[in-house]
């Protein structure tokens, strides 16, 4: 038995073609919106991965450092370095700012690694793409390529200038900003230290006071001046464990012990994508859920209006003796067929377009295929109106009178 | 081969029920031999096309016999259960418009049927182009029907409704929108096939250009059928 649909499509191809091409199109913004979605996870899991820390010590009570603002003291990390099972421990600062990049600026994590080595001190970025890693104190960088920066240019952070002497690759923050690695100190400044004027009136409101500036205590209010002035604190302790120690155990008794929070790798896990990016993937979810209705309802008019375009045809087809499940399942193999179209259409353009989206877009192979199956359920849920439009038809229309 | 081409006996329809009833058909009697080519004329609203779509199965008659060849088709209420492989298989429809399906070329637009009863596509081509060839359109063979003549189509038609070789053709103002010469050619198209198959043609026509080539035509007035004898004029030799 010849294919009833093959020979319609063949005859129409144009209408097909373009039509799929349409749909494909469609598909694709679906396919790259799961992408997004796939991307930001990804993006999260590269921030903990990069992180190289197995836990995270953060401030008591918070979501910290990714999810919500923490604060501990940077002196915190070497009680923690004695505690049993812990291998390493390093303070770490992060701060999502504008960075200026010659007269423009830039979208950028600013992260503070302490003093170490790649390996041995938690925080440092895994690998480079071009140059070396920060050897110096201050006012150097390491940035990722995404940055746009290149090596021995010079980045401007708050009120100082560095040097980019290193390049990274896929260090993003959780929201896809790409990454600054600059020494700790310099991040600390960054972020906690105030612009000259707010030292100033500081200063001036401090000697106002009486209890710090009194006659009988000199060297007290210079004291009290530079503590303010100091930058002693940072948003988490990054900690590597030693083999044979269980994360959970050590966390507990951090928390315990230090009076802080520790998050562990799968409750941080828990926290970038159950809560930082809950709401953007069920906003993602509902651009689906549209853009699936949106593609039944063009599948299911089209294979409608090329139904009706045949009706008379379906009448000679039943008249003639055609049964009705050759009938519904050539009408349900034209669905299925622009839905093939349509879905190679949709994953070679959301395949090309994916590297241009400003946000990480991991397309994987698991959406794709789940998104075909989808695509054909559709497909046939779409086609059921018109075969049954299709059922409907009398044989006797063929005869007339 | 067939013993009968079509027979019926007392065919009623009634349509709705009570006050409304309305009798389309009130014990129409009608034989048609194998071989034979008879018309069936009658004014609007006389029955014929109920009388069609009875001949055809495509709508159950009220009560009344008919046959096709060997086949008790309807008895008194009784019914033959599959009407579709029915007309499939021993009724031939020719239209007045050709209905040819766009999407299949000449040959496949005519193996279609013995495709769908389950002939192997092979056996089935060639048996339209051995029907194509009777008709001299077999050079149209790979052609789809839009690059074809109407007659070319016309022909095409008569070669779908003749190939699982059914005992009975419908033939259903199959010359209206041609002129006298292709019409007559259509008529003597179908009593070449009518007498090659041995199948019994019904033409319904209001076609005054073919009614006289009949040999014999039943009227149908309110439902019944009047046979009167034709004046079974030769037909001109001549392409379609």
């Amino acid at each position: 038995m010849i294919s009833l649909a093959g020979r319609d499509i063949l005859h129409s191809w144009g209408k097909f073609v373009f039509t799929g091409i349409g749909l494909g199109l469609l598909i694709g913004v679906t396919l790259v919106m799961a992408g997004v979605y796939r991307g930001m996870v990804d993006d999260g899991k590269a921030l903990l991965d990069n992180s190289g820390a197995e836990l995270w010590v953060v401030q008591q009570d918070t979501l910290g450092p990714y999810a919500e603002s923490s604060s501990v003291n940077d002196d915190v990390y070497r009680s923690i370095l004695a505690m049993p099972g812990v291998a390493a421990a390093a303070n770490v600062t992060y701060l999502t700012m504008q960075v200026r990049r010659g007269q423009a600026d830039v979208r950028a994590m600013i992260v503070g690694i302490a003093p170490g080595r790649v390996g041995t001190t938690p925080g440092w970025p895994p690998y480079l793409v071009a140059g070396r890693q920060l050897t110096r104190g201050h006012y150097e960088a390491v940035a990722d390529i995404a940055t746009g920066f290149r090596l021995g240019e010079r980045i401007g952070i708050r009120r100082h200038q560095y040097t980019v002497v290193g390049l990274t690759r896929r260090m993003v923050s959780s929201s896809g900003d790409p990454m600054v690695f600059i020494p700790l100190k310099d991040a600390q400044e960054a972020q906690f230290l105030k612009d000259n004027d707010a030292i100033w009136s500081n200063r001036r409101r401090t000697e106002a006071n009486p209890a710090f500036n009194r006659p009988g205590a000199p060297g007290l209010l210079q004291a009290v001046i530079d503590s303010q002035a100091a930058s002693t604190v940072v948003n988490a302790i990054l900690v590597r464990l030693e083999p044979g120690h269980a994360p959970d155990a050590v966390a507990e008794s951090i928390r315990r012990w230090k009076g802080l929070t520790v998050y562990t790798r799968t409750q941080m896990e828990g926290i970038l994508v159950g809560k930082l990016i809950a709401t953007s993937a069920r906003q993602i979810g509902m651009f689906l859920v549209i853009l699936a209705v949106v593609s039944a309802a063009i599948v299911a008019f089209i294979i409608y209006t090329l139904t009706m375009d045949k009706i008379r045809e379906i009448a000679v087809l039943k008249l003639i003796g055609t049964r009705n499940r050759t009938i519904a399942w050539m009408i349900m193999q034209q669905a299925l067929a622009l839905g093939v179209i349509g879905f190679v259409v949709g994953k070679i353009t959301a395949t090309f377009a994916a590297p241009y989206f400003p946000k990480h877009v991991l397309l994987v192979p698991q959406d794709s295929i789940a998104g075909f199956f989808a695509v054909m359920v559709i497909c046939v849920l779409a086609s059921l109106v018109a075969i049954r439009m299709a059922l409907n038809v009398d044989p006797a229309e063929a005869i007339g009178g | 081969m067939a013993a009968h081409g079509i027979v019926i006996r007392g065919l009623t329809k009634r349509y709705g029920s009570g006050d409304t009833a309305v009798d389309a058909l009130k014990g129409v009697d009608m034989q048609v031999a194998p071989g034979e080519v008879v018309g069936l004329i009658g004014p609007s609203g006389s029955g014929k096309s109920t009388l069609l779509k009875c001949l055809g199965a495509v709508i159950d008659p009220t009560a009344g016999h008919m046959v096709l060849g060997d086949q008790v088709i309807y008895d008194n209420g009784w019914k033959v259960r599959d009407l579709r492989a029915l007309r499939r298989d021993m009724i031939g429809f020719v239209f007045q418009a050709p209905y040819l399906i766009p999407f299949l070329d000449v040959t496949d637009n005519v193996a279609l049927l013995p495709m769908l009863a389950g002939v192997p596509n092979a056996a089935a081509r060639a048996r339209a182009l051995e029907l194509l060839t009777a008709l001299d359109v077999q050079h149209r063979a790979r052609a789809m029907p839009s690059q074809l003549s109407g007659g070319e189509q016309q022909r095409v038609a008569i070669a779908r409704g003749l190939v699982n070789r059914p005992p009975v053709i419908l033939a259903d103002e199959p010359t209206a929108p041609l002129d006298s010469e292709r019409a007559l050619a259509v008529m003597r198209i179908l009593n070449d096939m009518a007498r090659q198959f041995q199948t019994a043609i019904i033409v319904v026509t209001h076609d005054e250009k073919i009614i006289p080539t009949f040999k014999r035509i039943y009227h149908i007035r309110d439902g019944v059928t009047v046979e009167e004898a034709g004046e079974g004029r030769a037909l001109p030799p001549g392409p379609l």
